[in-house]
Parts: structure tokens; sequence; C-alpha cells
């Protein structure tokens, strides 16, 4: 599809705002719909069009394959370190009622670290199933 | 007026589903269903649960398509024809499907305020959600901060498909590699 001008022009055009419309319903997820898992897959998705229109080569320089493959398990870090640090703190695992300088605050804290990690695994998992499927058809 | 979109969608959902069970083009049994994630997306938008059908809309209808086309790349694109005989599935599918309605029937009527369900803790939830989390979405703190078990498990899910995915699809080009090498090796010691 590289040489079709209208999806190319389209899909400048859009991107960047899918981009800014995962990181609204990531950080936005508080308030209004959505969350880390909605946020990862909107993200993966830029990528996966930039890799549709661009070709897989593009979408390796803004997102490298060996970048995407360590991000996978780093995610799932995140989320289980929240955890752990909870229980450094001296509460259950999970409990971010310490994380921060009083109860409601430190479950605030915890809620956006746990759903970063959230974002991460589910972005990172989805280019690099995508990554695994170009590769495989090759 | 809720009434009738809701007997729209759920007819052109109907209509769609009997169209993926009789395609045996698979680009078109896929397209299909993309059409019917999108279909399940608006309708969840109509029962105001906006949080699962941006996930619907994205998951569904978008990357999942996006997955199968990939891979409906590496197979045939028309369905074979089964070896054998459909009528034991047949039997299968309306079997469960008889047990599934005679299930709805001891349901509570759809929509009942007080179901057992909503008497549980989900009251405590909508209550204390702001005051203890400080995060106006019951969704996130249900999700991320009463649930955060459930939703580790969730995130734990999706690293473990995506890692067998990649080992699956990745596994047998790296063998061919190593053969390759051991190959170069031992004609380089000789």
């Amino acid at each position: 599809m590289k040489r079709d001008l209208i999806l190319r022009v389209i899909a400048k055009l859009t991107l960047p705002f899918m981009l800014l419309f995962a990181l609204y319903v990531q950080f936005h997820g508080e308030l209004g719909p959505g969350g880390g898992f909605q946020a990862g897959v909107i993200a993966a998705g830029m990528v996966i069009l930039h890799a549709l229109i661009f070709g897989i080569r593009e979408a390796k320089r803004i997102a490298p394959q060996a970048l995407v493959e360590r991000l996978v398990p780093l995610g799932v870090l995140i989320y289980a370190g929240t955890g752990i640090v909870g229980l450094l703190t001296g509460v259950n695992f999970l409990d971010y009622s310490r994380l921060g300088p009083d109860s409601p605050h430190g479950h605030e804290y915890g809620i956006f670290a746990v759903e970063v990690g959230v974002l991460v695994t589910v972005s990172s998992t989805m280019i690099a199933i995508f990554y695994a499927f170009v590769e495989r058809g090759r | 007026m809720e009434a009738l979109i809701n007997m729209a969608l759920l007819t052109l959902l109907a209509v769609v589903t009997v169209g993926i069970a009789r395609q045996r083009n698979l680009f078109g049994a896929i397209i299909l269903a993309g059409i019917y994630s999108f279909l399940m997306a608006s309708l969840l938008v109509v029962l105001d649960a906006v949080d699962v059908a941006m996930t619907e809309a994205s998951v569904g209808a978008g990357v999942s398509t996006v997955f199968l086309l990939a891979a409906l790349h590496l197979a045939r694109s028309m369905e074979q024809k089964p070896h054998h005989s459909p009528v034991l599935p047949m039997v299968v599918a309306v079997g469960v499907g008889a047990a599934l309605f005679w299930g709805t029937v001891g349901l509570a009527p759809f929509g009942t305020p007080d179901n057992v369900i909503h008497k549980h803790v989900a009251p405590k939830y909508l209550a204390d959600s702001l005051k203890e989390t400080m995060v106006p979405n019951v969704v996130t703190s249900t999700l991320a901060d009463y649930r955060g078990y459930d939703t580790l498990g969730e995130t734990t899910v999706i690293f473990t498909a995506g890692v067998g995915v990649m080992l699956l699809l990745k596994g047998r080009r790296r063998r061919k590699a190593e053969a390759q090498s051991a190959k170069a090796r031992s004609e380089a010691a000789q």
C-alpha cells in the first residue's frame, strides 16, 4: 500500500491523533471510560496501521522489535512490583493504602501505577504478535 | 426508542451470525466477525457499559480482525470440507444451546435492581469508591483496586498469550538457523 496516495495522506493525518487518543484514554481512565487495556490496544493499533501503510521496516523504526519484546514482561513486573511495594510498606499484596501521604492518595497512585503496567504489557504484546505474524508470512 | 435500537442491533447480530456460519470464504468470515464485534460494541453502548464497549470495539473489531487477516495470510483462504459427518457437532451445539436457554429461564428479569448480584459488594463499591480511592470512575477503581488480583491475572494472561504466539511462530525458523549454523560449524571442522 506504499504507493496509495490517499491512504498515505489520511494515515499521516490520523496517526498522531490515534496516539493522542490512546494517551487520553490512559490518563483519563480515572474520570471517564477506558484505562490501560483500551489505551494499550489503541496505541498498538497505531503502530499496526503505520506498518500496514508504510511497511514493516518503517514501523520497526518507531517501535523496535527488541524493545517491544522486552516491554512484554516489563508491564507485568510493574503491576506485580506495585503489589510488592505494598507488601514492603507493611500491608497486603496489592494494597495501595500506604503508597501516598494518606490512604485515598495511596490508592490513587497505586491505580495509576497498575494501569501503566497494563498499558505496557497490552500494547507491546499486540505489537509483538503482529511482528511475529509478519515475519512468518515473509 | 431504546427497545427499537436493541431490536435492530440484535436482528443484525443474528443475520451476521448466520452469515459467518454459512460463509466458506475465510476472508469474508473474518470481515463478518469484525462487523459482529462492532454491532456488539454498539449494543454495549446502549446497555451503558461504555468501558466494555470500548474494549470490544478496539480488541474485537480492530486488533483481532488484523490478527485473523495476518493468520489468513499464512493459510489457505477457503474453508476445507470437513472429513466427518456434521451430525455429532450439530447434536452437541443444539444440546448446549438448549441448556443455556433453559438456564436463562431461572435468571431474574433483565435490569432488576434488587437482583442478588446487585446486593453483594456492588453498593459498597459505588458508595465508597470516590472516598477510598479518589477515582470517580467506579469501573477503574473496581478493576485496578478492589479487584486488583483479577486484573493482575488478566495482564498475566495477555503476557502468556503473547509469549505463546511468539514461540509458535518464531520457533521453527530459529531451529532452521541453528541447524544451518551447526552444519556450517561441522563443515568448518572438516
